[in-house]
């Protein structure tokens, strides 16, 4: 759920130009040691934040088997197999000490308690019997992809993503009209109960979807509205934050051209989607970004709210697999990323815009 | 085009009283400027006759039909604000279509009248651009000319030169003034300057906290503005306001003016001996005179314009004195002049300020 | 750095998208163009702002207003039932059986030891969370703002877990600190012995915190780094020609130029650990047994996953829960407010 600070948002001003406006260091200028723990603290930084992403990357691309491994290896591998004439599946294929101290490629036929029977893959014919701990598997770097594709197609998974995009699709697209016309209510008119409507949404500030689980729980009930993906969009389409945030924007819109729209024969409605969504644009694209993070990660209202498989949305069905698939983390890891990779193409491409916008409004 | 009434029009903000019943007839075709100083309710007034603001009483009539409660999107007028309240993000040519369409026009229709204005403002090239890629002067066209499209009741004008640089505005003043001789609509002018008032106005309407102090064309506010209030604000540099003591009103009007005895031939207007009254003088209606001088002053400044020369002097016990001399007056600073008044030129106000009436 | 060519082309591009959005957006806005001009007509233009809050409203009233009511009568009443008019009224019943308790600082001695579990380790890890977020980030947002190359790119860093949803992250650690996971594959090396985290209520703790701090630290970070950006440069000018040691301008300047930011990290910070949930959830469940409960999970597990749903004590515990968070809100207003002035 939304939450910002009050404090910050009254000096709340999205200026890009903030960010242009670094100080940059001189060159020339002596290392203190300062700067050096700086960039130390920094390296660990990075290595910290990034490195369990990266890990999990990497892990998402293992095979069952090799995630079994300890200590696991840093590239996912797989063990090499050969294709050898007469047998009916491609063998594993070990580098074998023979007792004669030679070291050859062998393929494995079946492994007998200790001993394993192998074959030369270029020689069908010769067969060995080796103690296994005289054998080591080849192996190639190989990327499981069947991680990704199985539960695409085993799991309600591309179900749990379409609930998903629908969710913050759509939650999106009302959070901004109706947040826009009520922003707008409050930041161009005058009129009796304003201030009575702005305590309403400071009110709301404070109540965070925590506090009011269970009657809203009952809420939606009464609307019949469980196992609905609109019992996830609807509660918190009407957010405070984005009130806040597009009325301070609009209130710096000068007003002459509220009055010059009327002059014009516009409506109220035409002067509101005509004139001031136009110019209002920066801020609700900011907007607009947070709802996309705010729904696609919602995790607690639709887990109470939602129970049954087909209306998961990716937070719930993951949370679920990770209770189901204890000992299948090869599949939990692939659909993690997948589950990432949306708000990483958010913040790769629109970094900027976001940090500004926390920086200057204190919204998360 | 139409003409416009106001009757008892009374504006207020809470307390404060911005506009105290103003009554006001605007002929059909006319050029009304309002002037007066910062915070005379000019601007009050004319939002009053666009419709963005309510009257607290009384009623506005355009064409004689009542629209004192009908919003400013239904009163058909045009306005061009100070600001120019251009929408910036549409072009010149969405800007000057919004509210035809809002009228719901042909396109074809739209097309030909942006194309008209575009054409009548020197504005076909630009019709594409945003306001944002404009000059100053450009934009105010722009402004004019979303409001030519309108081909509107009456136009409204909000202080539109203010934002324009001197030289601009001298000019556009010049084509504003073409363009109602060529149109020939009912314009409803806002200013603070007087050279515009001036300039511009079939009549001036002078305003000062939130009452007319008087109406009329730019020449009878010159000649006769009816107190010291429009005798100041009309005219520049200002008249000279003298405060003088009457000693006598029997067909020769006494005066003393700090210590100097002053008589000007004038019916008797019944003013008691010992009555303060204020003389009235425009600086070009001084002269220099060697001999015979009503005034003996001590020049403080001169400022040579060429083609007029301003003197700026003092005697005792009096407000500064200013003069306009034609051609390049040799006068310098701390020089003693001697003047006359030109008497048919002079203006008397009571101890209230206005006018003493001339017989 | 992206060249100037790059960001016209994206310029472009985002120009192009924004045209097409605006016009599919002003497709179902001209729609209601005849509708709402009509409603203008109606009602006139200076009742207008009331239909633009009208849709805004409905959802406040429907899913906020109405469930602050029905959550007050929910926890002076009893039984199972979820509908208001068929429960029994109970006074303050729920409230009594939360708080009857031999000592508010034993959970043991409580009825309700659930819930007092779950306050005494939201506390806990409030206490734990918040002092090791400020530290950091304050730590961060000065390393951040120093003259360093790459600092976009460390700001980055920095701030990307923020994005990450709570699962996701808690899964992310969850496979690092597994039984056969990298941390232990790292300890082994070291001549170690593995150490099964979830299962020691300490480590528990630890990694909660830890997961938390490492989640939300680039949002507290960026609001310092806003902080510091805003302290004027001649200020350390001034300083520098007066040849003030590095400690003492962050002392004198720094710290008491910032101090605003830092009662906004402060508190924001405590409202949002209060309220802790997701992550802890999914990386422990709460385990080893109770050792990681927090106030809302309790909540969570009372009202819609316990086998008996109580919907009373639920809605009584978040209550409390409200005016606690309703409290610390009051004082960053407050707060902020002072800044203000």
């Amino acid at each position: 759920m939304a939450s910002l600070s009050l404090g910050r948002l009254s000096l709340a001003r999205l200026s890009l130009a903030r960010l242009a406006g670094q100080r940059r260091g001189g060159r020339g200028a002596p290392l203190h040691w300062t700067d050096i723990a700086a960039y130390a603290y920094l390296a660990l930084g990075v290595l910290l934040m990034f490195g369990p992403v990266a890990w999990l990357v990497l892990s998402s691309f293992k095979t069952q088997s090799a995630l079994l491994e300890f200590p696991p290896s840093f590239l996912p591998f797989a063990q090499q197999e050969v294709s050898v004439p007469g047998q009916p599946q491609p063998l594993p294929l070990f580098r074998v000490t023979l007792p004669d101290g030679s070291v050859r490629e062998l393929a494995q036929v079946r492994r007998i308690g200790i001993m394993a029977q192998m074959v030369d893959p270029k020689d069908p014919a010769l067969e060995f019997s080796i103690p296994i701990d005289k054998r080591e598997p080849v192996r190639k770097v190989a990327f499981a992809v069947e991680n990704y594709t199985e539960p695409l197609a085993q799991f309600a998974f591309l179900r749990f993503l379409g609930n998903s995009v629908f969710v913050t699709v759509v939650a999106t697209l009302i959070t901004l009209l109706i947040n826009s016309m009520a922003a707008y209510a409050l930041a161009i008119y005058e009129f009796k109960g304003k201030g009575a409507a702005m305590l309403a949404v400071i009110g709301t500030l404070m109540i965070p979807i925590t506090i009011i689980l269970v009657p809203v729980y009952l809420v939606v009930t009464e609307l019949g509205l469980v196992n609905s993906l609109w019992a996830v969009i609807l509660p918190g389409a009407a957010t405070p934050t984005g009130v806040f945030l597009l009325r301070q924007y609009m209130l710096t819109l000068p007003r002459d051209l509220i009055e010059a729209g009327r002059m014009d024969k516009a409506s109220e409605w035409q002067i509101y989607w005509r004139i001031v969504m136009p110019l209002t644009l920066p801020a609700l694209s900011v907007l607009a970004i947070f709802s996309v993070m705010w729904r696609w990660n919602e995790f607690l209202w639709p887990l109470a709210v939602l129970t049954k498989t087909e209306v998961y949305t990716l937070q719930i069905g993951l949370n679920a697999f990770q209770g189901e698939l204890q000992t299948q983390w090869h599949y939990l890891l692939a659909m993690t990323v997948v589950t990432l990779i949306p708000v990483t193409l958010v913040f790769v491409f629109l970094q900027r815009l976001i940090t500004t916008g926390i920086g200057s409004t204190g919204m998360k | 085009m139409a003409e416009l009434r106001l009757v008892g029009a009374r504006k207020s903000f809470g307390p404060v009283d911005v506009l105290h019943g103003i009554d006001l007839a605007v002929q059909d075709g006319e050029f009304v400027v309002f002037v007066g100083p910062s915070g005379c309710g000019k601007s009050t007034l004319l939002r009053v006759i666009a419709g963005l603001e309510t009257v607290t009483e009384g009623e506005v009539y355009i064409d004689g039909q009542r629209v004192t409660d009908r919003p400013a999107s239904e009163r058909d007028l045009a306005m061009v604000f100070q600001s120019y309240a251009l929408y910036p993000h549409m072009s010149v040519r969405k800007n000057m279509a919004f509210a035809l369409e809002n009228m719901g026009l042909k396109s074809a229709e739209i097309d030909a009248r942006v194309t008209r204005a575009a054409t009548m403002l020197r504005l076909t090239d630009y019709l594409e651009r945003r306001p944002k890629a404009l000059s100053g002067g450009q934009r105010q066209r722009v402004a004019i000319g979303r409001a030519i499209v309108r081909d509107p009741k009456i136009f409204l004008f909000d202080e539109p030169l203010s934002n324009l640089d001197a030289e601009l505005r001298v000019a556009t003043r010049k084509e504003l003034a073409a363009l109602h001789a060529e149109i020939g609509g009912t314009m409803i002018y806002v200013t603070h300057d007087q050279v515009e008032a001036m300039t511009l106005a079939d009549r001036i309407v002078v305003l000062r906290a939130g009452r007319i102090e008087q109406v009329g064309s730019p020449l009878e506010l010159y000649n006769s503005p009816c107190n010291t209030f429009v005798a100041g604000f009309i005219g520049s540099p200002r008249m000279n306001l003298l405060p003088a003591t009457v000693t006598g009103d029997d067909g020769t009007l006494r005066l003393n003016l700090a210590g100097r005895a002053i008589a000007v031939e004038r019916p008797a207007a019944g003013l008691a001996p010992g009555k303060p009254v204020t003389l009235g003088i425009r600086p070009e209606h001084i002269v220099m005179a060697k001999a015979d001088a009503d005034l003996t002053l001590t020049v403080d400044l001169v400022e040579h314009l060429g083609g007029e020369t301003f003197v700026y002097a003092s005697a005792p016990g009096l407000p500064q004195i200013t003069l306009r001399q034609d051609g390049q007056a040799r006068l310098a600073r701390g020089e003693v002049i001697g003047i006359r008044f030109d008497p048919p030129h002079l203006h008397f106000f009571d101890e209230a300020g206005a006018t003493l009436a001339r017989p | 750095m992206p060249s100037g060519e790059r960001i016209g082309l994206r310029g472009r591009v985002g120009a192009a998208l924004g045209a097409v959005a605006g016009a599919l957006a002003a497709l179902p806005m001209r729609l209601l163009d005849g509708p709402m001009q009509a409603c203008q007509r109606l009602i006139g233009a200076g009742r207008m702002p009331y239909v633009f809050l009208v849709p805004n409203f409905v959802v406040f009233g429907l899913f906020v207003f109405l469930p602050i009511a029905i959550n007050i009568v929910f926890s002076v009443t009893g039984g199972p039932a979820l509908f208001p008019s068929e429960r029994p009224y109970v006074g303050a019943g729920q409230y009594a059986y939360l708080f009857d308790c031999g000592s508010y600082l034993d959970p043991n001695s409580c009825r309700e030891d659930h819930f007092w579990r779950g306050v005494a380790n939201t506390a806990k890890f409030v206490l734990f969370q918040v002092s090791a977020m400020v530290l950091f980030s304050l730590v961060t947002a000065l390393v951040l703002n120093m003259k360093i190359r790459g600092r976009g790119f460390f700001r980055a860093v920095y701030f990307f877990p923020v994005l990450l949803s709570p699962v996701v992250v808690a899964l992310i650690w969850k496979w690092i600190l597994q039984r056969d996971g990298l941390l232990n594959a790292a300890i082994t090396t070291l001549g170690g012995q593995k150490v099964l985290f979830f299962i020691d209520p300490s480590w528990a703790m630890f990694w909660a915190v830890f997961v938390s701090v490492w989640a939300h630290m680039g949002f507290y970070t960026l609001i310092l780094l806003a902080g510091l950006q805003a302290i004027p440069a001649d200020l350390y000018e001034a300083a520098e020609m007066d040849a003030t040691p590095r400690w003492r301008v962050f002392r004198r300047i720094t710290l008491p130029l910032l101090w605003p930011n830092m009662i906004v990290v402060i508190v924001l910070a405590l409202i949002k650990g209060v309220q802790t949930f997701d992550e802890v959830f999914v990386l422990t469940g709460g385990g080893p047994g109770t050792a990681t409960l927090m106030v809302v999970q309790y909540i969570y597990e009372t009202a819609f996953a316990n086998q008996v749903q109580n919907f009373g004590l639920a809605a009584a515990a978040s209550v409390v829960l409200g005016l606690v968070l309703f409290l610390l809100t009051l004082a960053q207003l407050a707060l902020a407010r002072r800044k203000e002035s």
